[in-house]
């Protein structure tokens, strides 16, 4: 029987990948997936709640997220390509230029 | 009608003031002058109309008052652009633009090829305004701004050549030795207004009168006699006594109209104005008088010492002029109100009459001020020389002219007085005169007889002054010869001056009690000393000098001539104990500014900085070390709440 903590469960898993990836990826593509990754987490933990609690406002909540990310990921890629035109790279140890 | 005359008195001469000053591009030189002049001959006359009205409402001060225009009010504090003429002042007024009308006109000749001709005339008229704020102010603030204003235009005029670092310098050492005496000054208001509540001097000096009357200021109360003492702390700076007198010979680097108006004539008698004004408190305080009798007499005496040997024909009258205002400050201490001020007008005639003169030489000789340099000048100079000569008779005090009048009463007071104080201050004031004419008198012989010894330069353009500058040395020589009929002794019955002030002073003296009239033949007989010890310093130099400065010439290395040639070293003794200190307390002040304040300071920057510098490593631009951060603050933020 699948409980609500299974899916919590999974969602942490998530989570942890997601940050693990932004930590320890170079590639700034990938390092913004995984930023979606740990998003998406978040996501499921909403929407699996919803459904165990019986609240559709958990589902709306996600829902709204989700359609915030789009959005969201839209001006991360552009501001991804315009910094790939700039520095002619996407690794993010090269990318330096806020060091006080 | 009276109100507004009254006024008009003094907005005349600060209107002449604006216009010179915003249209000095388009005025001829000439005609500014001439508004100059009429800006103080106006005022003169309306004064005379004025005074003439003051009723003689005993046994209240007889006056006229006039408001301009409130001032300061606020709390308890209510001051307005209040005006008074009650007889003392209206006697200072006469004075101020008499013989300020005078020396304007004499000043149109002596100016004439200055460049700064119209300058010279926006600082006369502004002094003369200021002064006569100073004595027509009915309120103590008023009075200070005059003193103020009249400080400025001195500090102003005595600059006048400001090229010369010289003069800046003297203008700037009369400016500051004044600023102490200010002190004592301000201090002195704030006290009164503390212990009377009021700024109104009518009210102050009548509210303390009562005051005593009902025993509530006793005689030689503390309060009052400090008061008296500050007040006449800033009348000794004003006036150049003992301790402050080191501005008055340096400021004859003014220009010399100057020189005779504001350095001998007017602004110099403002702290006997002051003193005499608050009588009541000095007569209340008899510590207080009998220091201002004491220094006084000292200045005379100190001052007449080293003009006995000075070589400048000014500075031998600006140390005659300390002098002078010694036994005016002598008879004020004495209780000779009356006296004093008889002695500061009959002063102002005779001392702006020598000035004036000296001035004609000074210009006749292309600006050479050297009596050794002089002598012989009788045949070139005839009007300068009469006129001066009638001027020596005065300031020496002989009879019948005006000075013997005024400095016997004042003498004559001190020695009759009673207790040991009187009679010493009186003998020193003897003296005095004894050393006064001699020295008028060699400063004659020196100039206008004896061998020629000019140089080359100074004889080129020897001529006689213009008639604007020697038609009021003629007045004012007519006044020094008859001025002594405004107040003749007593046994005489006709003192015109001292029935005119006596309301003002009615208080005073009754407090102090007064004086018991001598006998005549006392009177008289102390009249024929004193004349005898004047003529016979009169004779003495007369003869010691008839072929010019003989053994005076070179000059001394030792002994007491060394001394007063140098002015018994004064100013050396204070650049020693006073300006030395001062410079040092400057520069350790300086150094703990720089190096402690400014430390502190820049050291607290710096702190900043290196704080800074630290913190910054953890912003090295790499998005993994903030994410690291970050997620390490969540975890901590995260476990904290669990």
């Amino acid at each position: 029987m699948i409980t609500v903590v299974d899916y919590y469960v999974v969602a942490s898993i998530l989570f942890a990948i997601g940050a693990l990836g932004f930590l320890l990826r170079k590639n700034v593509l990938v390092m913004f997936m995984s930023v979606e990754l740990m998003l998406n987490s978040a996501n499921l933990v909403l929407v699996a709640s919803a459904k165990s609690f019986d609240l559709a406002r958990g589902s709306a909540f996600a829902l709204v997220s989700v359609a915030v990310a789009a959005a969201e990921v839209g001006v991360g890629l552009a501001i991804i390509i315009a910094l790939f035109r700039l520095k002619a790279t996407v690794d993010a140890e090269e990318i330096t230029n806020l060091r006080g | 009608m009276q109100e507004n005359l009254l006024e008009l008195i003094i907005l005349i001469p600060f209107a002449s003031v604006a216009v010179q000053y915003f249209l000095h591009r388009v005025l001829p030189a000439r005609l500014a002058g001439l508004i100059a002049c009429g800006a103080v001959l106006v005022p003169f006359l309306l004064t005379v109309v004025v005074g003439r009205g003051i009723g003689s409402a005993a046994p209240q001060v007889p006056a006229v008052t006039a408001t301009i225009a409130s001032w300061l009010t606020g709390g308890g504090l209510e001051v307005a652009f209040g005006l008074r003429l009650d007889p003392l002042s209206c006697a200072w007024t006469l004075v101020v633009t008499g013989i300020g009308f005078l020396i304007h006109v004499y000043s149109l000749g002596y100016m004439h090829h200055d460049p700064g001709f119209k300058r010279f005339f926006i600082y006369m008229n502004l002094f003369i305004g200021s002064m006569l704020a100073l004595v027509l102010g009915d309120s103590l603030p008023l009075l200070f701004l005059g003193w103020e204003g009249v400080g400025l235009c001195s500090y102003l005029l005595i600059g006048f050549w400001f090229e010369d670092m010289d003069n800046a310098r003297a203008g700037q050492k009369a400016f500051v030795v004044n600023r102490i005496g200010d002190l004592g000054f301000l201090l002195a208001m704030l006290m009164i207004f503390q212990t009377f509540g009021t700024l109104d001097i009518a009210t102050v000096t009548s509210s303390l009168s009562a005051g005593h009357a009902q025993g509530l200021y006793p005689l030689g109360d503390g309060r009052i006699t400090l008061i008296a003492l500050l007040l006449f702390v800033g009348a000794c700076g004003k006036s150049a006594q003992l301790p402050l007198f080191v501005w008055l010979p340096d400021a004859m680097a003014g220009p010399t109209p100057v020189s005779a108006l504001i350095h001998a004539a007017t602004m110099v008698t403002a702290g006997i104005y002051m003193v005499a004004r608050f009588s009541v408190f000095f007569a209340l305080a008899p510590v207080a008088s009998a220091v201002v009798a004491i220094v006084g007499a000292l200045t005379a005496f100190v001052s007449a010492t080293i003009a006995l040997r000075q070589r400048d024909i000014k500075k031998v009258l600006a140390y005659s002029t300390c002098s002078q205002l010694g036994y005016m400050f002598l008879g004020l201490g004495v209780g000779a109100y009356g006296a004093a001020v008889f002695h500061v007008v009959t002063h102002a005639f005779f001392k702006a009459l020598l000035f004036l003169g000296a001035g004609s030489v000074i210009h006749a000789l292309s600006h050479e001020q050297n009596a050794m340099k002089m002598g012989g000048l009788k045949p070139h100079l005839p009007r300068t020389h009469w006129t001066f000569f009638v001027g020596c008779f005065a300031l020496a005090g002989i009879f019948p002219f005006a000075g013997f009048f005024s400095k016997d009463k004042i003498l004559g007071e001190a020695l009759l007085g009673h207790g040991w104080l009187f009679p010493l201050v009186g003998v020193l004031g003897l003296i005095t005169a004894l050393m006064t004419a001699f020295y008028t008198f060699r400063l004659y012989r020196l100039v206008f007889t004896g061998p020629e010894r000019l140089d080359d330069h100074a004889r080129a353009h020897l001529h006689e002054s213009p008639a604007t500058m020697t038609l009021p040395l003629v007045i004012l020589a007519l006044l020094s010869i008859v001025g002594g009929a405004l107040s003749l002794p007593a046994f005489a019955h006709f003192d015109l001056l001292g029935d005119y002030l006596r309301p003002i002073f009615a208080s005073a003296l009754a407090v102090a009690g007064e004086h018991a009239h001598h006998a005549v033949n006392v009177e008289v007989a102390l009249m024929l000393v004193s004349l005898a010890v004047v003529i016979g310093g009169a004779w003495w130099a007369w003869n010691r000098f008839a072929e010019g400065p003989g053994d005076q010439l070179p000059l001394p290395q030792s002994g007491l001539p060394f001394l007063l040639e140098n002015k018994w070293f004064v100013d050396e003794i204070y650049a020693i104990f006073v300006i030395g200190p001062m410079r040092g307390t400057a520069l350790l002040a300086g150094f703990f500014d720089r190096y402690v304040i400014d430390g502190i300071v820049n050291g607290l920057a710096r702190l900043c900085d290196l704080c800074g510098a630290f913190v910054r490593l953890l912003q090295n631009g790499a998005v993994h070390t903030y994410a690291l951060l970050f997620l390490a603050g969540a975890v901590y933020l995260v476990c904290s709440l669990l």
